[in-house]
């Protein structure tokens, strides 16, 4: 017996099992939900996948799914790791998922491709690839309801009305602290040409992922250029890290701010000398939606969820229940449109061009001003929205500002020229061959 | 009774130093590799795409790794730095010469990171054994710095990361999205298959020789007229050359575009462990290893809730993945102490068993 | 061209002089990561000392018995008794290794040893997060009365900031090290650990029990990695990503040699002012982030010239 007989011997086996586990009954709709509990980015990673079960969960229970139909909820660890990310990628799509969230740029990346020969649309809510907004060149991503682009133009305008005016920027200088990897560095050309217009100065100070808990150097930097301002672009343990370092270092922590993805514990890690400490957002925080006390009644109550109680409406918990609205709504517009119960990848990539999330739609949901409008459409696969700016204020977060509406003429030359180089790149990159619905 | 070497005889010294001087061997040999190109119609889409081609891609880097640490001694933990050179040298060549096909590119990236292993490679010569494992960390930290720092590498891509663009093989896509799972298959199978080839005749004869004694003792290698530099040096490009290979592999034949984030410290480890629980100095240990800690947990995270399952007990994804590390961990010792010389041991001796079967001895 | 070498042969020189605080600061800042790095080189020096062990588990130790320690103390055990039960812990694993890894694997080749300890990081990886779970939490400094404040001292024209719990954390490195150094020479014990690592025949001849002696090194290994837990987790907070921070005590180790305990403590300092005068002064001509390869560089080259580490016993190669 050969050992590479005993290979495909296990390798039978594993299709075998593979093979009889999905026997889903044909009247539900397969969502996985790519999470990570484990790992270094666990920290981000676990209320957000909590949020997002939550939520699904919770429309499974109390409405019986969506539109009478169940939803196969399977959860696939991926550690924020692309190779177990692309794995479980391999694993769910012979299960026909209406949809995918990877949850990781890294892992967002390799699948962009795929997703127009796979047929399944993949939902990467304010991360992956910003020039996957546009929906004519990449029909089958979606990222709303803000690219980092959108972020980095929101936080600079704050800043700038902080000071005056956006020409009173100029002369001032801004650090920027980021994750040395994609996702971090993807704001730098627009923080770039907005130095060059605006007359304000750059620092960067790149952290890679393996220093994420090791940043005094960055921090003494910090101390040594004096910016005026800190810009964060920070994930898992390297966003509450940077809170304590800031503290530690006596940098104003006033003047730090972030893009959407710090939570609570990340601003708890630095004591009381974190107030003042400021943040994106785009959605509310706190548990007194009834969508959310739904998800108290039936989910966490019954314990049918992983999340302890306290934590249900913690920021990260919701950002995970918007990114479950947003496959919800996907997967009821879907319905709507096809006029079908059990929708495929193909019917929720219309159904996601037609979302229309406003208030009334929101009231109907029971999430009456949890978040601004979106509407997303065929050419615009983000919608761009705008976001607030809150604070924390040593227990909770505050909101502190009106919707701050992105620079969006200089995001969209960015957006335009990035994505047209993608298409070029990738040489036989497909022109968008799925017709555009009426609605929208 | 099947499989013995009694009645075969030797009358040349050519054919008495072949690699599989018994026919069952040969004929094993053929059935596998038969066996192994037939799955790429056989087998459906998950099992080629997710398990077949990394374990293949797995398999050239442990062999490429088993060369330096197993045949030549040279502990390295730079492996996934190496890998990640090849990747982003096929990249570029690919994007500056689409014309030329794809397949030479991808063979000539290993070059590049050969060259690049044999710098890294220089301390050898007076830094040994931990000490030179640490050494190699510094490669692979300073190369996966400079794959982010430099964004020549991935032609200014705002990303920042390597994506794949559509190549062919006599008009058939072999690189892209619309490649299937199949050719890509049977593309990486191929390319294995040659290169595996080159490296058991490498091992085998005088180069290989030359390893192995140096591997035992330099110091007396060098008295009997082995320079242990161009040696080692050589063991060092020779290693390099079959990761970069792997890496080019793992990129634009596997995950279809990734981030450098892919060429960390980890895969280093991973491809490390798949070497020492293979066998060291063994190429067919370095399939084995990577079957057994590629595809282990693989079959673990579908294994595991389906044992679950019948009690009623629905396991969580995280728990599964932590039961996944904790198995992997313990068999790893476990393994370690029953056969500390590997998997390949363990064929070793199958194989004598075999030959006097159904005899004790 | 001159301009680049003025950048940096000269410009980097000139910024020390002219703001003599930051130069301070930076040393600072490296003198106690150098401490910090040591403490976790320690816990490897020690193992490797008596047991010819290269322990990769110290990284995913020191996680271990911090998680051990906030996981106790979360529950409702009192600080105090968390910590006494945390280190009773480390004992248990160091009894639970030396039973299942060691001795089984007793007279193999290092690199085998090596692997099981990667085996074992695992496997404590695996565990800690089932029990755990993945999050980062807390370090309760002030339930373990650890100092929290800053001092600011005003000197050179500028300022110079001094975190409490970083003086906090070199006097207790300085102690456990004392401590070390003491166990080792003053106690019968120590003295048996001496013996092992010089030879581990002529110890077993004189009626040293080995495995006695690896389940106290691997023991005080555990409570140095506690220790180094508490001070990293006060620092930045305890979670799994600590662990690779563990890997830069390995250029500490082959600096100092993988033998002695001064050498840690040297090459520890070394690592730590090195990487963080290097990532201050000459990272922004590169775009920054040297650090994550400069420490192993800077132990490269000492390497070159001293293949056994700065301390390390002199390798005598015989046919």
């Amino acid at each position: 017996m050969s050992f590479r007989k005993l290979g495909l011997g296990l390798a039978a086996a594993t299709m075998l099992a593979g093979m009889a586990l999905p026997a889903f009954a044909q009247d539900s709709v397969y969502v996985p939900l790519f999470t990570y509990r484990t790992g270094p980015f666990a920290g981000s990673g676990t209320p957000i996948a909590d949020g997002m079960h939550d939520y699904l969960r919770m429309l499974n229970e109390r409405d019986g799914g969506i539109g009478g139909v169940k939803l196969v909820l399977e959860e696939c660890e991926t550690g924020y790791d692309t190779k177990k990310g692309v794995e479980c990628y391999e694993a769910v799509k012979g299960k026909n998922p209406v949809v995918v969230n990877p949850w990781s740029t890294g892992i967002t990346l390799p699948l962009i491709p795929r997703a127009s020969v796979d047929k399944i649309p993949i939902l990467s809510m304010a991360y992956g690839l910003s020039a996957s907004a546009r929906g004519d060149i990449f029909p089958w991503v979606f990222n709303p309801p803000a690219t980092y682009w959108d972020g980095m133009s929101m936080l600079i305008k704050y800043i700038g009305e902080k000071e005056g005016g956006l020409d009173k920027l100029k002369g001032k200088k801004i650090g920027f602290l980021h994750l040395d990897a994609s996702f971090g560095k993807e704001p730098i050309p627009l923080l770039q040409e907005l130095s060059k217009e605006l007359g304000f100065e750059v620092a960067l100070y790149p952290v890679a992922a393996q220093d994420m808990q090791n940043q005094s150097s960055q921090w003494l930097s910090a101390r040594r250029d004096r910016p005026d301002y800190m810009i964060m672009w920070g994930w898992g343990s390297m966003n509450g890290a940077a809170v304590k370092e800031a503290v530690r270092s006596g940098y104003p922590i006033d003047k730090f701010y972030s893009v959407w993805w710090p939570g609570e514990d990340d601003a708890r890690a630095g004591g009381a000398g974190a107030k003042g400490f400021k943040m994106l957002n785009w959605h509310a925080v706190g548990a007194n939606f009834p969508a959310i006390q739904d998800i108290q009644k039936h989910v966490v109550d019954k314990g049918l969820s992983k999340a302890p109680k306290d934590k249900v409406g913690e920021l990260l918990y919701n950002r995970g229940i918007y990114n479950s609205l947003l496959i919800a709504e996907g997967i009821a517009q879907a319905q709507k449109l096809t006029g079908k119960k059990v929708v495929t990848g193909e019917d929720v990539r219309r159904g996601m061009e037609n979302i229309k999330l406003d208030p009334a739609r929101l009231k109907a949901l029971g999430l009456e001003g949890f978040t601004d409008q979106l509407v997303l459409s065929c050419a615009d696969h983000n919608g761009h929205r705008a976001a607030f700016m809150q604070e924390w204020d040593g227990t909770k977060w505050v909101k502190i500002s009106n919707p701050i509406e992105p620079m969006t003429d200089r995001v969209k030359g960015q957006l335009d020229a990035a994505a047209k180089d993608y298409a070029e790149k990738n040489a036989g990159w497909p022109k968008r061959s799925e017709a555009c619905d009426k609605a929208s | 009774m099947l499989y013995r070497e009694a009645g075969q005889f030797k009358t040349t010294y050519v054919a008495d130093s072949a690699i599989f001087p018994l026919r069952e061997d040969r004929i094993g040999l053929a059935i596998i590799i038969l066996g192994a190109y037939a799955l790429a119609f056989l087998g459906n889409s998950f099992l080629l795409q997710a398990v077949m081609i990394p374990f293949l891609v797995f398999s050239l880097a442990a062999i490429g790794l088993n060369i330096l640490t197993g045949y030549t001694g040279l502990l390295s933990l730079g492996t996934g730095a190496f890998m990640g050179v090849g990747a982003y040298a096929c990249y570029k060549l690919m994007t500056a010469f689409p014309g030329v096909n794809v397949i030479v590119w991808i063979f000539v990236s290993g070059f590049f990171s050969a060259a690049i292993g044999a710098l890294f490679g220089l301390p050898s010569l007076r830094i040994k054994g931990f000490y030179l494992a640490v050494a190699t960390l510094a490669a692979q930290f300073f190369l996966q710095w400079c794959f982010i720092r430099i964004p020549w590498l991935v032609n200014y891509n705002v990303s920042g990361a390597l994506d794949a663009p559509l190549r062919t093989l006599f008009g058939i896509p072999i690189i892209g999205p619309n490649a299937t799972p199949q050719t890509r298959y049977l593309v990486v199978l191929t390319i294995v298959i040659v290169l595996t080839w080159i490296a058991s005749n490498l091992v085998h004869g005088r180069i290989g020789r030359m390893w192995i004694a140096i591997r035992d003792m330099d110091l007396a290698a060098e008295l009997m007229g082995i320079r242990p530099l161009q040696t080692k040096l050589l063991a060092f490009a020779v290693s390099s050359y079959y990761c970069g290979v792997a890496g080019a592999l793992l990129v634009f034949l596997w995950y279809g575009g990734a981030e450098y984030d892919v060429f960390n410290i980890n895969q280093s480890f991973f491809i490390l462990f798949m070497v020492i629980i293979g066998g060291l100095g063994s190429l067919i240990g370095s399939f084995f290893g990577a079957a057994l800690i590629f595809i282990l947990p693989i079959v673990l995270g579908i294994v595991l809730p389906a044992m679950f399952e019948p009690f009623g007990i629905s396991v969580a994804a995280d728990v599964i993945e932590h039961l996944r590390f904790m198995i992997v961990g313990a068999l790893i010792i476990f393994f370690l102490i029953v056969e500390p010389h590997g998997l390949a041991r363990l064929w070793q001796i199958g194989k004598q068993k075999l030959l006097v079967w159904p005899f004790p001895y | 061209m001159i301009d680049m070498l003025f950048k940096v042969f000269i410009e980097p020189f000139l910024f020390m002089v002219e703001a003599p605080d930051l130069l301070i600061q930076t040393l600072w800042e490296g003198l106690v990561s150098g401490v910090l790095y040591a403490l976790i080189a320690l816990g490897f020096v020690l193992i490797f000392k008596a047991s010819g062990v290269f322990n990769f588990a110290q990284g995913i130790m020191v996680v271990f018995a911090a998680l051990i320690l906030v996981g106790l103390y979360e529950k409702g055990v009192p600080a105090f008794l968390a910590l006494i039960l945390a280190a009773l812990a480390m004992l248990v694993l160091a009894m639970v290794v030396e039973r299942v890894v060691l001795r089984p694997l007793v007279n193999q080749p290092d690199i085998i040893l090596f692997m099981a300890t990667f085996g074992l990081t695992y496997f404590l990886i695996g565990f800690g997060e089932l029990i755990f779970g993945g999050s980062p939490r807390e370090m309760i400094t002030d339930q373990l009365f650890l100092p929290q404040g800053t001092t600011e001292i005003d000197a050179f024209g500028g300022s110079i900031r001094f975190q409490h719990l970083d003086i906090a954390a070199a006097i207790i490195a300085s102690i456990m090290i004392g401590l070390l150094a003491v166990f080792f020479s003053k106690t019968r014990i120590g003295r048996a650990l001496r013996a092992v690592a010089d030879s581990h025949k002529a110890a077993l001849s004189v009626g040293i029990s080995l495995n006695q002696i690896w389940v106290i090194v691997w023991f005080a290994a555990g409570i140095v990695a506690l220790v180094a837990g508490i001070m990293w987790g006060a620092r930045s907070g305890v979670s799994f990503s600590l662990q690779i921070i563990a890997l830069k005590a390995l250029p500490v180790l082959i600096l100092g040699g993988f033998t002695s305990i001064p050498g840690a403590i040297i090459g520890g300092l070394i690592i730590g002012i090195g990487e963080k005068i290097g990532e201050f002064y000459w990272g922004p001509l590169v775009g920054g982030g040297v650090e994550t390869w400069l420490a192993y560089v800077i132990a490269l080259l000492f390497l070159l010239y001293r293949p056994q580490g700065l301390f390390g016993e002199k390798i005598i190669e015989r046919i």
